[in-house]
Order: C-alpha cells, then sequence, then structure tokens
C-alpha cells in the first residue's frame, strides 16, 4: 500500500498529464454527447455574445459585399412577383401570403429564416457558423442553412437560447446528399480538409456523363434541404483507378469566406417523414 | 501591477488576438500561425507543475471553445506545459536564475539562443501533437509533415516579433529566495 502512494507521488505531475489527455481526447472523440451537454447552455452564450461584439466591428467592413448580395437576391425575388406574369385568364386568384395553406390547399412544407452571422471560420479542419437566432427566435436543431444565393452552407448541429452552431460543409463530418444538374446521378457531397470553397463529391459512377462547369444540386432525398439549391460547379474530375466511381471536386456555390447573412430552411413536414420511417424500421427489426 | 492581474490581461488579450486576427489568416490554405500559447511559455517560474497543466488546459480550452470544437488545442497545451520545466532545467544556465527573475525571456534564459531553443521546441510539440490529433481524423501523413514545419516557423518568427515589440522588463530580484 505504501508503495502505492510513494508512486502516485512520484508520478503524480505525469498522472496528471495523462488524465489531462485522456479527458481532451475524450472530448475530441465523443464530441456530439459533450457538445450537447455543456455547450448548448453556457459555453455557446458566453462566446455567441463575445462573437456578437466582434461582429459589430468586422461587419462594417463588409457592408459592401453584403449589400451586393442582397440586391441579388432581391432582384431574384422581384422577377417571381406575380405583377409580372400576366395571363389572359384570371380565374384564380394568387395570394402571397404566409399561412401554411396556398388556394390550391397545398401545405406549404418549407420555411425560410433569415439570421446574422455571428462567427465564422474556414482555416480550421473542423468549420463552425454561429447564428445569432436561436430557440427563442424558432431556430430548430438539424435545420439546412444557405446563403443569399441559394447556396449550401451547412446544417445547424446545436441551438442554445438566441445562438445556433451550424457544422459549415468545411467539416470531416459533414455529409450532403447531391445530384447532378445533367443526367440526375445522385451522390455525396463531403469535405476534404484542404482548400476553403473546394468540395469533392463521391459516389458517381463512371458512366455518368459529367463535364467541366456542370451543375451540383442537392437532392431532397433528405429533410434538410429541399430539392434545386445549388451545392457548387465541377471544377475538376478525376477518375478513381481503384474503383468505378469518378472523384470530383466542386467549386462551392456558397462563398464561405465572406458570409454576413444566411437562411435556415425549416421542415414541416419533416416529423412525420421521421416517423414514418421510424415504424418502418421497428417493423422490420422485429 | 501583481502578477496574477498582469496573467489574467495577458491570457484575455492572447485569446483574442489567436480567435480574431490569427485564425483568420490561413496562407496557402494550409498554415494557420498560433500564438495564444505565449501564455504559457511566459508563465512564472515558481507556479507548481500541477497548477500549470491545469491552467493550461483552461487555456486551450478557452481557445476549443471559440472553435466549438473541445479538445484539440486543450490536448496541446497540456502536453507542452508538462515538458516546460524539463526545458527549463536544461537550458537555464546560471545556478539559481530561475529565484532570480520571474518569467521565462531572453534576459532570464541567458541570451537569445537558449530562449529560442526554449520556445522552438515547445511550439514545435505544441503544433505536432495538435495537427497530429487533427490527422488522426482527415488522415494525410505528408500533409501533416508540411503543416507541421511551415506553421512552427510562422509561429515562432510572431514569437521573435512579438518578443522584439513587447520586450518585458525582468526586475532582477535579490537571491535571499
Amino acid at each position: 500500500m505504501r508503495n502505492i502512494f510513494l508512486f502516485i507521488r512520484r508520478f503524480f505531475n505525469f498522472i496528471v498529464l495523462l488524465i489531462l489527455q485522456v479527458f481532451s481526447i475524450y472530448l475530441i472523440v465523443h464530441y456530439n454527447t459533450f457538445h450537447n451537454a455543456v455547450f448548448s447552455g453556457v459555453m455557446n452564450e458566453v462566446t455567441g455574445k463575445v462573437n456578437t461584439e466582434y461582429n459589430k466591428v468586422d461587419y462594417y467592413f463588409q457592408l459592401k459585399k453584403t449589400n451586393q448580395q442582397l440586391v441579388k437576391d432581391n432582384e431574384r425575388l422581384r422577377n417571381q412577383l406575380k405583377e409580372n406574369f400576366e395571363s389572359p385568364d384570371t380565374a384564380t386568384k394568387i395570394i402571397s401570403d404566409s399561412i401554411p395553406y396556398d388556394t390550391m390547399g397545398n401545405l406549404r412544407k418549407w420555411m425560410y429564416l433569415s439570421a446574422k452571422v455571428v462567427s465564422n471560420s474556414v482555416t480550421a479542419q473542423n468549420n463552425f457558423i454561429v447564428l445569432g437566432r436561436g430557440t427563442a427566435q424558432q431556430l430548430k436543431k438539424d435545420e439546412g442553412v444557405i446563403d443569399p444565393n441559394n447556396g449550401v452552407v451547412g446544417i445547424i448541429t446545436d441551438v442554445s437560447e438566441n445562438f445556433a452552431v451550424v457544422m459549415s460543409l468545411l467539416h470531416k463530418d459533414s455529409k450532403i446528399s447531391a445530384k447532378l444538374k445533367n443526367g440526375g446521378d445522385a451522390g455525396q457531397v463531403i469535405w476534404d480538409g484542404k482548400d476553403p470553397n473546394r468540395l469533392s463529391l463521391t459516389d458517381i459512377r463512371k458512366s455518368a456523363k459529367i463535364a467541366r462547369g456542370d451543375t451540383v444540386y442537392t437532392s431532397g432525398f433528405t429533410t434538410t434541404f429541399p430539392y434545386g439549391l445549388m451545392i457548387g460547379t465541377i471544377d475538376e474530375i478525376i477518375p478513381d483507378k481503384s474503383t468505378n466511381n469518378y472523384l470530383i471536386k466542386l467549386k462551392s456555390t456558397a462563398n464561405f469566406y465572406n458570409l454576413q447573412y444566411v437562411y435556415a430552411i425549416e421542415n414541416y413536414q419533416k416529423d412525420e417523414i421521421t416517423r414514418l420511417l421510424k415504424n418502418a424500421n421497428n417493423k422490420t427489426n422485429n | 501591477m501583481s502578477t496574477l492581474i498582469k496573467n489574467i490581461i495577458r491570457f484575455i488579450l492572447l485569446i483574442l488576438v489567436q480567435v480574431y486576427v490569427l485564425d483568420r489568416v490561413h496562407i496557402h490554405f494550409m498554415v494557420t500561425p498560433y500564438i495564444y500559447f505565449l501564455f504559457i511559455l511566459w508563465m512564472p517560474f515558481k507556479l507548481g507543475r500541477t497548477a500549470q497543466m491545469l491552467i493550461a488546459f483552461v487555456l486551450g480550452f478557452t481557445l476549443d471553445s471559440f472553435r466549438h470544437n473541445p479538445g484539440f488545442h486543450a490536448a496541446a497545451c497540456v502536453l507542452i506545459s508538462y515538458l516546460r520545466p524539463f526545458l527549463i532545467n536544461i537550458l537555464i544556465p546560471q545556478e539559481g536564475a530561475d529565484s532570480n527573475y520571474e518569467e521565462p525571456s531572453p534576459k532570464s534564459m541567458g541570451g537569445f539562443m537558449p530562449y529560442l531553443l526554449y520556445a522552438g521546441v515547445l511550439t514545435f510539440v505544441h503544433h505536432a501533437w495538435l495537427f497530429f490529433l487533427e490527422a488522426l481524423q482527415f488522415g494525410n501523413f505528408w500533409y501533416f509533415i508540411i503543416k507541421t514545419l511551415l506553421s512552427t516557423a510562422i509561429s515562432l518568427l510572431l514569437i521573435i516579433i512579438v518578443e522584439l515589440i513587447f520586450s518585458r522588463k525582468q526586475q532582477f530580484r535579490t537571491n535571499t529566495v
């Protein structure tokens, strides 16, 4: 017994080192569970507040770019106004409203919520974006996030009362289901951890007809993003020698360097779909 | 100014500079300079080793919370704060310099070269361990080596510049301790 105490006393610092290292690595590996437990509450709010203060200054210097983006967005929306379309027969009346039903009785599925980017990073290997909008302002977990020009930015992983953390496409765990505009082949968009604004598209067969400059869309297969939001354009096509797939490099539509305003997309039918899938899973398991 | 207040201010300033200035630098999509761990390099000599490691953990963890990625910097900081006393023991030349001076600096280490070696080794270890933990996730060996070497060089350059601009006045205390 005495020897054990002597041992502990002699190597006390080394043991402290080991404990702290193991704890750090535990945090890295079990990132998600820890993240939910502690980060949502305290750390998120604290770092969020500091980031908001910094962003007040940073925002001022990017006003010009932000303005350009918003003007572009406005132009696109203005072109969709009903006054711009003339129909010879006005039997149906178009009402643009934000109620969940339109005049045809269709259920609203997607809702866009604007949010201010409070902090953003592109230099790390796992990048996150913080939004200055949280549960108190109707943001929820697992919603998709796009920039004003309809380019996919990421997915909300964590929400606190006034802030939300978005896992950007530039993250090792980021996986977005994607589709080619020409041909409609589906694949997955991931990031290789090197160059921001350059993504990789995997799982595209060599039989697919692709060319440089082709557009890659969201597939609409997931509950996070609607169909047809731009992810990027094909920049480089590398045939993978060991498999039957291409390795495709994309130039991302969203410019991750100067995000200031983004839109979160809420899916009103998400619960229904997830419940169905859960039931189906239960049935097959039994 | 008391040592405690000085170190608290230093802590906050270094974290803010790291988060809002240096983290935005990304040379050739690869190299990000680090300077926040200068706090660990400048910790007082007489601080207990366990306390050093715990403070280093807090420092790393603070930076990690700004990056929403807990663990990476905390691990690297704890490792260099563990190695720090050994290096000081080897490098410090004159008898009892660590009780005559308050904290490591070119003057208290007895010249610029020993101090540079001290900073260089710790910077290298910090970067190597940090990028190694990151590389485990992405797995790209050569990228990791080049990134470590280049980042170490850039960070060391920054440390030298900081050392030249903000030269800390080290009082020679009486050796009655």
